[in-house]
């Protein structure tokens, strides 16, 4: 059974606290939707659960390589081919890339260039690429950034199946998407500068 | 680890992925040095191993930082550092497709670049020799340095400084394998001393620079 919890999490940038006190418990099949202004920490929160920073405070718990990470950049090499981008990551996670890029509607642009793809088009290879690597937490930062409304109800349906499959997915978006999905509201849980929010953490320094 | 290599090669040979950059410099380098010095055969043979060196070592030094550059820019490394495979790993690979690019071509050419500058026959077995063992050591070396500036906007001149005191010894060695590969003297020592220096750092190295990698991915 598949389980991210993370407790009392506080995630830095550059030096500073941008949110704590997170609490996150997600099982099989959840999403969680994070909302926030731009500068919320977001991005942050994502990149601190993908592990690719280590929390400022607190405890993150998921199996390890458990995470796929989609970031804003899409990862995808204008030189190689829509079919080449996604293969290269299929062999690097260890998955695999059949049928996905029908998934994704992209099997026409299979021996295009990426770099004659469209915003939209090189949009989705990115996000198709979480379907190779065969992991069951998704960590989504604005995923749905230059899809039109097809493509947005097209990735709504790939989710929705991940989900369907025992997947966790944690997305930051401004878009609501059609899924039944808790929202975390990241004002809430804005680092206060200059003023000891919580006690007890300020305790922890000293004890 | 393969699919990494095959992709970085293959990247480098299409269209302007920098394959052949570091040997036209060369190029340049070596057709350019008789005209400056003059074509007098004692003259150029005396400087031909440095100047052989030190433009391997340069035209090297052109094409470093797009080992990592190009992949923290499109999203790539943030993937790479969160897939299966090690960062050391993913260190080591990225120098050795950068040495089968930028290095031996360079290896491979040597001897007609070495003819330009009237080096003497009896020395070419030995320059392509010190090129072989330390050449490596330059894309190592290299890309721990373009580890260090990953993230940084026109980190390439910051990195050309830090890394360049770390390429003086292979340099010496190299060019003096060659300089008494040329006189006949004995090469034992500066073959074993850049043999090492390559080893070494082969071997070290990518920790150096997975751990940077990771300090600049924050």
């Amino acid at each position: 059974m598949i389980r991210l919890r993370a407790r009392d999490l506080a995630v830095s940038r550059g030096g500073l606290r941008v949110i704590e006190g997170v609490d996150v418990d997600l099982s099989a099949g959840d999403a969680l939707i994070l909302q926030g202004p731009n500068g919320a920490g977001k991005t942050t929160l994502l990149r601190t659960i993908a592990g690719l920073q280590p929390p400022a405070a607190g405890t993150i718990e998921a199996p390890e390589e458990s995470i796929a990470y989609a970031a804003h950049a899409d990862a995808v090499k204008p030189t190689l081919t829509a079919a080449e981008n996604l293969a290269f990551w299929a062999r690097v996670f260890g998955g695999s890339d059949r049928g996905v890029l029908a998934r994704f509607d992209l099997a026409d642009l299979a021996g295009r260039p990426a770099a004659r793809l469209s915003a939209g088009q090189r949009r989705r290879l990115g996000l198709a690429r979480l379907a190779v690597t065969g992991r069951p937490i998704w960590a989504l930062d604005e995923p749905t950034v230059s899809l039109d409304r097809g493509s947005v109800a097209r990735f709504t349906d790939v989710l929705r199946a991940h989900l369907g499959q025992g997947g966790i997915a944690i997305i930051a978006s401004h878009l609501e998407l059609d899924l039944p999905a808790r929202v975390l509201d990241l004002r809430a849980h804005r680092a206060a500068p200059g003023r000891v929010a919580r006690p007890s953490s300020f305790n922890e320094a000293f004890g | 680890m393969r699919a990494l290599l095959l992709r970085d090669l293959r990247l480098a040979i299409r269209a302007g992925g920098g394959f052949g950059l570091g040997l036209c410099f060369f190029l340049i380098l070596t057709v350019l040095v008789p005209f400056g010095i003059g074509p007098a055969r004692a003259g150029l043979a005396a400087v031909a191993p440095g100047i052989l060196w030190v433009g391997a070592l340069l035209a090297c030094l052109l094409s470093l930082d797009r080992i990592f550059a190009l992949d923290h820019e499109d999203g790539s490394l943030d993937l790479l550092a969160t897939s299966p495979l090690p960062l050391e790993g993913v260190v080591a690979i990225k120098a050795l497709a950068h040495w089968l690019t930028t290095g031996l071509p360079l290896v491979v050419a040597a001897p007609v670049f070495g003819l330009l500058l009237q080096l003497p026959f009896a020395a070419m077995p030995w320059l392509v020799l010190s090129l072989l063992l330390g050449t490596p050591a330059l894309s190592v070396l290299g890309a721990f340095g373009a580890a260090l500036t990953v993230g940084l906007r026109r980190g390439g001149l910051l990195m050309s400084a830090l890394v360049l005191p770390l390429y003086i010894p292979t340099l010496i060695f190299g060019a003096e394998i060659t300089r008494r590969g040329a006189e006949g003297a004995p090469v034992a020592a500066p073959v074993a001393l850049i043999a090492g220096i390559t080893l070494a750092s082969a071997a070290l190295i990518p920790f150096a620079a997975a751990a940077a990698l990771r300090v600049n991915l924050r």
